[in-house]
């Protein structure tokens, strides 16, 4: 059965307070040269027919008012 | 016949706790050595979190009856009748050990562990409140670290699952810098005769078990956290400590209520320390009974999971049921129309054995008795130590300061400062009974539907019962009543987590004899009888053991609940009264701290009748709506109380302390139980003056706190107040 | 007038709502698999974490068998008020305009707040008097409203704004400071913060008891 990933982000211009923590956060560790930092959600799942995937993500895995997503087909996945 | 393959060494035994006289008595228990799944469950449920092999015979010595009581010790959580046909059900527990580790899983599942305990006995959580001790947190980025996270983790979990967090206390002390302390309590609204046991009975009868599914999380925690002082590198823990989930367990907590409303269970027990391993085996000991288990009938998040391990797994969200073999069916079915995962996996037998089966094969056989009545217990070895065992506090207010920079190092410090940005984090209202919100009042209040009122506080001071245990615990219990006075109720019961270091070590010995002593006094001259409690032992690292720290949950009444007290002043021209048996001394306060003073040798004597008796007054006061307000003076002493009662009601006051003799600073900063600040139309206060002893000291007004004494004088503005109040602001970015 | 209070695996302050709603009129709760709306005059989408705010708040409680009768309810008119986790679950089903977002502190924040009233003719505000604010608890983690600006001109327009923070009070950050808002045809409302736990003088203020007396008011105006 193919396996699929969705990447979900938040869309460009919209406040991402959680990426403004991260981003303050990692040059207090030390770490520096960092900039532009969002976070998001990644959804993993096994899928008969990758063709649904589209409307899976326009519909539920995404809010497409708010994030962006991205689909990827997975090479292997179980089966 | 169990199986022989491959049976554990005394060295197994001892890597899982049990000290070799012990390995020995279990396998004289067992006729034989006992196999792995045999000694996982032995060193779990002997360990000192499970068996309380040092404190059990102390605890004995507390006052645990009353007329109140509907439920002592001994069960998932203890209860007292509130009138109105309803009881009430609470309890607090220690999460200590897992917190350090990871503090925001570690206090979400302190919190969701309490919660069980209270719906496991028929009555629905109402109410949380947590009493939390760090490091000084303006000094160690771990302590800052550690209570960011927890006051999270228990913000996640209490609100998500709808129980409002009406209350709590937080304390930054050195000792508590490796070892902090998570401790939290709840309530819970239940109907008197319907309040459920966890003993198991009817042979024949099937247990199910449902809710989260078993996977590996904790396993080993009882014994390998809880029983052992931490050591340096404690990273490989983290695989033990357990995820919660609020949303699991909301379900999990409706679902209950329902089974139990519909008459569907015989008895209900919840897992906690020690998962199927504890739960089970307590159910068959209290019903006298034996259990059956098959571990390939527990649904299962892991595959490949050993039977020891399906037995010690501490997965959250997951409870045990008697059930009649006629209403299993409907029991799952009730578990489906919750989401929550059923499953049958044993049966209640005749033979006073716990038998575990994997299928067909019998892997594990142990008398019940053995395994939870027969662990070993141990007198502690008490011993006063000859010094004071704690360093001095790090200074933290410099030398010259005067009587008002005092004031504001005090209402600034991490002891005493607003704890607004740590309850904001917090639904206190959801459920709709709560009357009076965190500052509003001394206590927690929440609305019974017969118009009366519980009023519920939680207290500890780890450094003053560091500087004399015994009185030093009367002073915690003192302080509870005090508080619910303040609100208007009377105690009806209390609940007690004992944070200690290593009991083995005779100078903890003695300072938890002492405390329990101070306990069961107080309590015993109160009438507010333990109904039951936590031990957290072992709190201690190569810096030295915590304070001794007991923690005091106590729930009372009050017949209005519209008369509830208020802490703030509240009307320009309303009279300020000292009131109460206060004899203030400056040994062992929060001034004494911020200057770095060793602890003294001990506390002066506390005359508790004159105190109960001023608690009395003042609730009466309280209840018959004379007062204005009514705040406990604790932390910080007489002139920090008055600033609180500014604060809160957001107007000043102007006070003369007179020109008696005494030491200013003793005067102005001392602590000591009993006393307490009032306000009110005067003659409200000259109607109080006949029961307790109480001095008019001065009138509610201005934008300013102004406080003369000894032909000194000290204004704070109050926006200058307000500004050092929010110190904890910061910590919360 | 009967309310019927939605109830989701998760939800928490549903029985709070019923017990808000019945100061006003009859009270039901709504069981989410279950379609049948019972006949009810307006529906309540109350707080709290349903399916534990997995995914997105709201996301998977849009989906549910319940909400299908409510999306027929409010095509056809019905009045509809999302409280907090329900007014997430609305914007999720495409019944009220933009998104619910994390707040911008970052934190879950329980305060009581005053809330300007910008419209007193809807059927939610119809009992609130001109330019009053409203004192009323807040209680969230994602309460930050968001809609691209477009579409927040055109709700500003059409008055669909109907309940606005006061600037110093808007810790989640909502653009525009709209606490509030109704769909186009009125008849569908959300708010973050939560009115019925200002229904009580014992327990807060009561200031929450207008938005749903102003619901029995329209129904009732609507039957004469």
């Amino acid at each position: 059965m193919p396996r699929a990933r969705v990447l979900v982000r938040p869309k460009e211009g919209i406040l991402d307070p959680q990426g403004v923590a991260v981003e303050r956060a990692l040059p207090a560790l030390g770490f520096a040269g960092v900039a532009n930092v969002h976070v998001g959600r990644l959804i993993e799942l096994d899928v008969d027919d990758p063709a649904q995937l589209e409307e899976m993500s326009r519909r539920l895995l995404a809010n497409p008012l708010i994030e962006d997503y991205e689909i990827e087909l997975l090479d292997g996945g179980s089966g | 016949m169990p199986e022989a393959a491959a049976l554990p060494t005394v060295e197994d035994a001892l890597a899982l706790g049990l000290t070799r006289a012990e390995y020995e008595l279990v396998c004289e228990k067992q006729g034989g050595p006992p196999n792995q799944v045999e000694l996982a469950m032995y060193s779990l449920l002997w360990s000192e979190h499970c068996a309380y092999k040092h404190s059990k015979r102390l605890l004995a010595t507390l006052p645990t009856e009353g007329p109140h009581v509907l439920m002592g010790p001994g069960e998932n959580a203890g209860a007292v009748d509130v009138g109105g046909g309803l009881a009430c059900a609470f309890k607090v527990e220690s999460h200590n050990h897992p917190s350090a580790v990871e503090p925001f899983q570690g206090a979400a599942t302190g919190v969701g562990g309490i919660l069980r305990d209270i719906f496991a006995i028929g009555a629905r959580p109402v109410a949380v409140l947590d009493s939390l001790r760090f490091g000084e947190v303006e000094a160690s980025e771990r302590s800052r670290y550690l209570l960011d996270h927890a006051v999270g983790g228990i913000g996640h979990y209490g609100n998500s699952i709808g129980v409002p967090t009406v209350g709590g206390e937080v304390y930054f002390e050195g000792p508590y810098e490796q070892n902090c302390l998570v401790n939290a309590m709840a309530l819970g609204l239940g109907e008197h005769g319907r309040l459920m046991r966890s003993a198991a009975a009817g042979v024949g009868n099937v247990l199910v078990l449902y809710g989260a599914s078993t996977g590996r999380d904790g396993i080993g925690g009882a014994s390998v956290l809880a029983s052992a002082e931490l050591g340096e590198a404690d990273e490989d823990k983290r695989p033990t400590v357990q995820v919660g989930d609020p949303f699991e367990e909301k379900k999990l907590l409706e679902c209950s209520l329902e089974l139990l409303e519909r008459g569907l269970i015989v008895s209900l027990q919840d897992l906690g320390a020690a998962g199927l391993t504890s739960s089970a085996s307590e159910m068959a000991s209290k019903g006298e009974v034996g259990i059956d288990l098959d571990v390939a009938k527990v649904p299962l998040r892991e595959p490949g999971m050993e039977p020891f391990e399906i037995m010690v797994s501490e997965s959250q969200e997951r409870m045990l049921c008697v059930v009649e073999p006629r209403r299993v069916d409907e029991v799952l079915a009730l578990c489906e129309k919750w989401e929550v995962g059923g499953a049958a996996i044993g049966e209640v037998t005749a033979t006073r054995r716990m038998r575990v089966f994997d299928g067909d094969r019998l892997v594990g056989d142990m008398p019940v008795q053995a395994l939870v009545d027969d662990c070993p217990l141990y007198d502690l070895q008490p011993e006063r130590p000859p010094a004071q065992i704690y360093p001095a506090p790090v200074a933290t207010m410099p030398a010259g300061a005067d009587a008002r920079d005092a004031l504001l190092a005090l209402v600034g410090s991490p002891n005493i400062a607003s704890r607004r940005p740590l309850f904001e984090q917090y639904d206190a209202i959801v459920q709709s009974r709560t009357v009076r919100r965190p500052e509003e009042a001394d206590a927690a209040v929440l609305a019974l539907p017969d118009g009366s009122a519980l009023a519920v506080s939680i207290d500890g001071n780890g450094r003053r019962v560091a500087a004399d245990p015994y009185r030093g615990a009367i002073g915690v219990v003192l302080e509870c009543a005090s508080n619910l006075a303040c609100a208007g109720a009377e105690p009806l019961g209390t609940t007690n987590n004992l944070n200690f270091g290593n009991p083995e070590k005779p100078h903890i010995a003695w300072q938890l004899a002492e405390v329990v002593r101070g306990i069961g006094d107080a309590c015993r001259a109160l009438e507010a009888p333990i109904v039951g409690g936590n031990v957290s032992l072992y709190n201690e690292g190569a810096a030295g053991p915590i304070y001794p720290t007991p923690v005091i949950g106590m729930v009372g009444r009050m017949p209005e609940a519209a008369a509830a007290g208020r802490l703030g002043f509240a009307r320009e021209g309303d009279a300020i009264a000292l009131a109460g048996p206060f004899r203030p001394d400056l040994e062992a306060s929060e001034l004494a701290k911020l200057r770095g003073e060793p602890l003294p040798e001990s506390l002066p004597d506390v005359d508790i009748a004159a105190v109960r008796a001023a608690q009395a007054a003042i609730r009466e006061a309280v209840r018959e709506g004379h007062l204005a307000s009514a705040h406990d003076i604790a932390e910080g002493g007489l002139a920090v109380a008055l600033a609180e009662c500014c604060l809160a009601g957001g107007i000043g006051a102007t006070v003369d302390l007179g020109d008696e003799d005494g030491d200013v600073w003793t005067r102005l900063f001392g602590e000591s139980p009993g006393g307490f600040i009032v306000s009110g139309v005067p003659d409200a206060l000259a109607h109080l003056a006949e029961r307790v002893a109480l001095d008019v000291i001065g009138v509610v007004g201005g934008g300013a706190l102004g406080i003369a004494v000894a032909g000194e004088r000290l204004d704070v503005a109050l926006d200058d107040l307000r500004a050092a109040h929010g110190a904890l602001g910061r910590f919360f970015p | 007038m009967r309310f019927g209070v939605l109830r989701f695996p998760g939800s928490c302050d549903d029985v709070d709502a019923q017990l808000a709603a019945s100061r006003v009129g009859g009270a039901v709760l709504l069981w989410h698999g279950d379609r049948d709306l019972q006949g009810v005059d307006a529906v309540i989408v109350p707080g709290g974490f349903s399916y534990g705010d997995y995914l997105r708040a709201g996301a998977i409680a849009r989906f549910s068998p319940v909400m299908e009768s409510v999306i027929e309810f409010a095509g056809g008119g019905g009045l509809v008020l999302g409280i907090c986790n329900g007014f997430q679950v609305l914007c999720e089903a495409h019944l009220l305009p933009g998104a619910l977002l994390p707040n911008a502190n970052r934190r879950f924040t329980f305060r009581q707040l005053d809330l300007a009233v910008e419209r007193t003719d809807t059927a939610f505000t119809g009992a609130c008097e001109p330019g009053e604010t409203l004192s009323i608890p807040a209680k969230h983690a994602w309460g930050r409203y968001y809609a691209d600006e477009a579409t927040l001109d055109a709700l500003e327009a059409d008055g669909q704004v109907v309940l606005r923070y006061l600037p110093a009070q808007n810790y989640n950050g909502s653009l525009r400071d709209i606490a509030g808002v109704c769909n186009a045809a009125g008849n569908v409302f959300g708010l973050m913060p939560h009115p019925e736990h200002a229904v009580d003088a014992l327990t807060g203020s009561t200031d929450g008891l207008r938005i749903f007396e102003s619901m029995r008011l329209a129904v009732e105006g609507a039957r004469a």
